[in-house]
């Protein structure tokens, strides 16, 4: 499953998109979670009860100003938490 | 004035009408017997704007509720629940398994268990259109979801903004209100014009609502500026649907499925029509829910057998 979090709005469409097959039995011993200095994921059992991992409830809706910390305008080549995880679970839309 | 006619003007003034109240309706199948069934869930959806409650009696749709939420999520969720018992004379305790979703899912205070609306809409949709459905679009009172499942209607792409009421339920009720039109009227009023309009803004509720202002004032009737907007929340849902894909198989759930002005502007722009059904689309969320409840309970029969 391709699960998308985030929003659109009038200044852009901002989603990051997790795909849980890759998640659940993750490889990379859930690196993402240290990996961003949001602290913005966590594991969860979703609807099918799979531990995966997802991002949280408050954060959904500010994504533009908490990511915008590790993007190339910050200095950033790559995002730390797609770089984390290894099985290339996490995607950024924007 | 005296105060004392000033308060006379007051209590003889008649009552706002409210344009954007939508129909509140309960449903029972009377056909069926549930005292006879062996299983019984139910599935309660506490959404921002409305309230579903639904039965399932062994795995078939007995009965709905569907309401406005009150500003208690725990109430809304006992009185949507009350609603379909007392038309058929059930008690909570008949009921052996509750599910509750939407946003309001962890104050159901009766329910077993919770699951997210995105997994209920997904197999309520299944139920209702069939397992031919394979592209889900929920239009809520405060957000949107684009939603893909598999043929036992598991999900396996979603999307949701709730951000922003541009393309949800809430933008209705606004248009609705300026219009002085109930809402119920708002969608066959769209095909009463001319010519198509262009869309108003699709980004911003508030930009859309000043632009239908300045389209009334400009001399369109307010048969083509709801024409505009319902064009506007089309197109706002279809980009939303197209960061996912569209397959064939497209259901269109939610209130706003009641709305043929947005559902046939939606069906043109993405070039496929929408399956129909007979059931009230705004309770698939529910309904996905009590059969959740009752997958969930036939496991358990397994399990101790």
């Amino acid at each position: 499953m391709i699960a998308n979090y985030g929003y659109k709005d009038g200044s852009g469409e901002y989603y990051i998109s997790i795909d849980t097959d890759k998640c659940i039995d993750c490889a990379a011993g859930r690196a993402c979670l240290e990996a961003c200095p949001k602290q913005m994921f966590e594991v969860i059992a979703d609807d099918y009860d799979d531990q995966v991992v997802w991002v949280k409830k408050p954060n959904c809706r500010t994504l533009a100003y908490d990511c915008s910390a590790c993007k190339p305008a910050a200095g950033y080549a790559s995002l730390p938490c797609t770089l984390a995880c290894t099985p290339g679970a996490i995607k950024h839309s924007w | 004035m005296s105060a004392t006619s000033i308060e006379t003007t007051v209590e003889t003034m008649p009552a706002k009408k409210e344009f954007w109240r939508w129909q509140e309706n309960v449903w029972v199948d009377e056909s069926k017997d549930w005292k006879s069934a062996k299983l019984i869930t139910c599935g309660i959806d506490v959404g921002s704007v409305s309230s579903q409650a639904v039965l399932v009696v062994d795995g078939e749709l007995y009965g709905f509720n569907s309401m406005r939420t009150g500003n208690n999520s725990p109430d809304s969720a006992t009185n949507a629940l009350q609603g379909v018992m007392d038309k058929c004379g059930m008690q909570l305790s008949d009921i052996h398994y509750v599910v509750g979703t939407g946003y309001g899912r962890v104050n159901v205070p009766f329910a077993h268990k919770a699951i997210t609306e995105i997994a209920c809409h997904a197999r309520g949709a299944n139920y209702m259109g069939g397992n031919s459905v394979r592209t889900i679009l929920d239009m809520g009172g405060q957000d949107c979801k684009a939603i893909h499942c598999d043929e036992k209607g598991k999900v396996t792409n979603f999307l949701m903004n709730d951000k922003c009421a541009a393309g949800t339920g809430r933008g209705m009720e606004v248009i609705s209100d300026l219009m002085q039109i109930p809402i119920a009227e708002l969608g066959p009023r769209s095909f009463d014009i001319d010519a198509e309009p262009d869309a108003v803004s699709s980004v911003c509720v508030v930009f859309a609502k000043s632009e239908a202002l300045g389209l009334l004032k400009a001399g369109y009737t307010k048969n083509k500026v709801i024409a505009a907007y319902c064009q506007a929340m089309a197109e706002r849902v279809v980009s939303l649907l197209e960061r996912i894909g569209v397959e064939e198989g497209f259901f269109i759930t939610g209130g706003i499925a009641k709305n043929p002005g947005v559902v046939k502007r939606i069906e043109k722009l993405l070039g496929i029509k929408a399956m129909e059904t007979k059931v009230d689309s705004q309770i698939a969320g529910a309904l996905g829910a009590a059969l959740f409840g009752y997958t969930l309970m036939q496991k358990q029969g397994a399990k101790a057998a």
